[in-house]
Parts: C-alpha cells; sequence; structure tokens
C-alpha cells in the first residue's frame, strides 16, 4: 500500500474511532453533525479507492476530495475537499513525494480551506490546527524527511487544536454562541488534527 | 437563448419551489436547482452542484445562486473543480428576491454580469450615488456648459453640492397608471430591464435595477416616478421606464 492510500486508510479509521467524540464536541457548539458526517465522507473515499486504484498520490487526494464533497454535507465537505484539491495540484503527476513536496502540499491544503472559508488564525476553525502544522512542516522539511515533516504537522495541529478549547469562535455556526463558545474544542479543528496524525502514522 | 441560472439551497424543496416562483416571471429562461444532498436530506451536493452546472452550461454564461454558509462553499468548489467550462458567476444574494430579479434580466436578455448585478441588487443597499470620476465623459460635458461642479441647485437631489456630484444624464416623472401600481412584476420588470443597460438609475431615490427597492416605494396608481439616469445609456434607460409605465406593465 502506497502512504497516500494508507493515509487515507488510517483516517478512515480514525473518523470511524472518533466520531463520537466528534458528534459531542459538535453538539456543544454546532450542530452535532461532524462525526457522523467525516465518517461518511472517508467511507466514501475507502469506497472509491477500492473502485479505481490511483496511480499516484495526487490521483488519491483528488479522488478523495471529489469523495468529501458529495458525501459530507455540511461545511466541512467543501472546506476539506478544497484543501485535498488544492495538495493534488500542487502534487501533480508526481510518483515521488519529498520534504518539500509534502510541506508545500500541505500549505496549498491550508491556503484552499482559508480560500474557502474565509477564517484567519484565531477564530476557533480548522485553521487553528493547520496553520501551526504547516509551519511545522516548513520547518521540518529543511533538514529533515518526510517522516519528520509528517510528525511535526501532527504534533503541531494536535497542539492547536487543543488551543482552540479557550477562543471564542467567530467563524461558522459556532459563532452564533458569542462567548459561550469558549471552554470547548473546534470539531474541525480536532478532525485536522486526527486526519494529519494519520498521515505521520501511514509514513511510520 | 439567454443566461442560465443555478440554484444551490440546503433544501430541495426550496430550489424547486424558487425555481417554480421564478419561472412564472421568466419563463424562457433555463434554471437548474441543485438542492439537498445526493441520498435527500438537508444540506448541500457538490455531485448535484456540479450536475447542475453542466446542464446549465451554455454560451451565454450561468450565474449561480445560494442560500445559507455552506451552500456558498459548495458552489464556490463545484465551480473550482469545473473550471474552464465559460463563465459561471456566483451571485451574493437572498436566495428567493435574488433569484427572482436575475430570472427576469436573464429573460430580457442581459449579459452575465447584467444578471448577477440584478440578482445582488436585490439586498436593497441605498442607490448608489453617481461621483464625476465614475463617468468623466458627463463630467467635462458638466463643466463646458457652465454649470460648474457644486453649483447646481439643491433640487436636483441629495447629492448636489457635494464634490464630484453631478446632474442626470437623462431623467423623467412619469405616473404609475395600471390599478395594482408598483408591485412585484412590475418592479421585477423595471429592474430587470435597468439592470440590462449600462446606466445608474434611480426611481424616487431607490436603485432602480433593485427590484425589492423598487417594491419599497409602495407606489400605487397615481404615483409619480421621478427617474434619474447617469451614464451612456441615461436615455434608454429613462425611455424604458416611461413606455413601461405608460403601457401600465401590460396590466390593467
Amino acid at each position: 500500500m502506497t502512504w497516500a492510500v494508507k493515509w487515507l486508510t488510517l483516517s478512515a479509521q480514525a473518523m470511524a474511532e472518533h466520531r463520537v467524540e466528534l458528534i459531542e464536541l459538535d453538539r456543544a457548539i454546532g450542530d452535532s453533525d461532524h462525526g457522523e458526517n467525516m465518517d461518511r465522507g472517508f467511507q466514501a473515499v475507502l469506497d472509491k479507492l477500492a473502485e479505481t486504484p490511483p496511480e499516484t498520490p495526487g490521483a488519491a487526494l483528488k479522488l478523495t476530495a471529489m469523495a468529501l464533497m458529495s458525501k459530507v454535507g455540511g461545511a466541512a465537505g467543501p472546506l476539506y475537499g478544497t484543501a485535498f484539491l488544492r495538495a493534488a495540484t500542487t502534487l501533480g503527476d508526481a510518483a515521488y513525494i519529498d520534504a518539500a513536496a509534502l510541506a508545500a502540499a500541505l500549505a496549498a491544503a491550508r491556503d484552499g480551506i482559508v480560500a474557502r472559508g474565509k477564517a484567519e488564525s484565531g477564530d476557533k476553525t480548522m485553521v487553528d490546527a493547520w496553520t501551526p502544522a504547516v509551519d511545522a512542516a516548513a520547518a521540518a522539511a529543511a533538514n529533515g524527511d518526510t517522516l519528520a515533516v509528517l510528525i511535526a504537522a501532527a504534533e503541531a495541529a494536535e497542539a492547536g487544536a487543543v488551543a482552540t478549547d479557550s477562543l471564542v469562535a467567530r467563524k461558522g455556526r459556532a459563532s452564533y454562541l458569542g462567548e459561550r463558545s469558549a471552554g470547548h474544542r473546534d470539531p474541525g479543528a480536532a478532525s485536522s488534527a486526527l486526519i494529519l496524525r494519520a498521515a505521520a502514522g501511514a509514513a511510520a | 437563448m439567454t443566461v442560465r441560472i443555478v440554484v444551490v439551497s440546503h433544501s430541495d424543496k426550496i430550489a424547486e419551489g424558487a425555481v417554480e416562483l421564478a419561472a412564472q416571471m421568466a419563463p424562457d429562461v433555463m434554471m437548474v436547482p441543485a438542492g439537498g444532498t445526493s441520498d435527500g436530506r438537508i444540506g448541500t451536493s457538490m455531485e448535484k452542484v456540479m450536475a447542475a452546472l453542466e446542464t446549465a452550461a451554455g454560451a451565454d454564461g450561468v450565474v449561480v445562486l445560494t442560500d445559507l454558509g455552506s451552500a456558498v462553499m459548495t458552489a464556490e468548489s463545484a465551480m473550482e473543480f469545473a473550471e474552464g467550462s465559460g463563465t459561471v458567476l456566483l451571485a451574493d444574494a437572498p436566495i428567493i428576491e435574488g433569484l427572482v430579479a436575475a430570472a427576469v434580466a436573464a429573460q430580457g436578455g442581459a449579459s452575465v454580469h447584467a444578471v448577477r448585478r440584478a440578482a445582488e441588487a436585490t439586498h436593497g443597499y441605498p442607490a448608489p450615488r453617481p461621483k464625476a470620476e465614475n463617468y468623466p465623459a458627463a463630467a467635462t460635458a458638466g463643466k463646458t456648459d457652465g454649470k460648474g461642479l457644486g453649483m447646481q441647485p439643491v433640487a436636483d437631489g441629495p447629492a448636489a453640492g457635494e464634490p464630484g456630484a453631478l446632474a442626470p444624464d437623462a431623467s423623467g416623472d412619469f405616473e404609475l397608471v395600471n390599478l395594482a401600481g408598483m408591485h412585484a412584476r412590475p418592479a421585477a420588470k423595471i429592474a430587470g430591464g435597468l439592470s440590462a443597460l449600462d446606466a445608474e438609475v434611480t426611481v424616487n431615490g431607490v436603485d432602480g435595477a433593485s427590484m425589492t427597492g423598487l417594491m419599497t416605494l409602495g407606489a400605487g396608481k397615481g404615483s409619480v416616478l421621478h427617474v434619474e439616469a447617469y451614464g451612456p445609456d441615461a436615455e434608454r434607460a429613462v425611455a424604458y421606464v416611461a413606455a413601461m409605465v405608460r403601457d401600465g406593465f401590460g396590466e390593467p
């Protein structure tokens, strides 16, 4: 199994395992569908991977983008879909990904999320997991291998997700709660951290 | 052929119903609903939106109307995927009012940009105040006839006397003769026709390209519409409103 396919497979496992946890996080500050949506979306990704096995990492990520956008339904669909699509475009037809290409793909994914959702750092969204991950990946790519890049990204994303606990939401449905959104972790940041941890797990 | 319209809603029923409503006023415009998820739940579906964009693709372009939050993101994502298949513009407008105004504009033969503008004018923002820099030719003409800027009589409108304010390039007063006055269909006809022209038009101070703006006038039979138009098509714009009003919008 290639790294990309393994990453997506581990992501699907993580979404299934953490489905209830993500639902609970979303129940507190959203509409409690994030866990179910992400689980359904990644199950669709697994179906697509089995149907048409991708030949390159870029092709795998593009297929993922399409499946997530079609099956997730909520805001997470277009956001993750755009992230995977932009990463796929950055990787192109390359069969081999080095540390620099990986860091660039993560940055493109984050830029896609920002472009689509118009959120900034500190708004209590998935951007708060992705931006620290992208920064850590870029630093690690300067003198590390792909595994180092992915581990750095995963650790930074997890720390970023935890740091959303104290933030007041300024985007999405959680922002309707105002100050009351503080004290809860952002579900999108939490699922982002799970996906980036799966990426590191696939490379180990 | 006309500009075509795709309607993206979280609800299949809203998308279908909005299209049904707008089709009453724009029978020749292709409008494609894309509501709900592919398995019939509330939500938005990339597959549905992309299929709708494919159905609607045409030489005159497509305008996309959306409802809440993630519908906008889904529409933008579908447009990113479908990149390169003709002009597709996303309108930032309320879905029902925007769709009706857009459909009427498309029915009237407006360009894709004018159709989007017609939809967005339903936000009901105050009428744009024409500035000299928008129409440099008109500004020059105003100076040569001795009416220096800032010297217009105050009666010319709220903008008179401000730097950059201009007298209208064309204007007129027209009395409503139809029984029902300025209700939805006349407002849609005026807004749709005006949004296809290269002119900034106010009707009793509201944006003439805004269907909802015109409806807020509450102008009944016997009311007078004061029309001021600025820009290259100013005279055509005033003539268009004059003809519509004189004809009673085709109503008793």
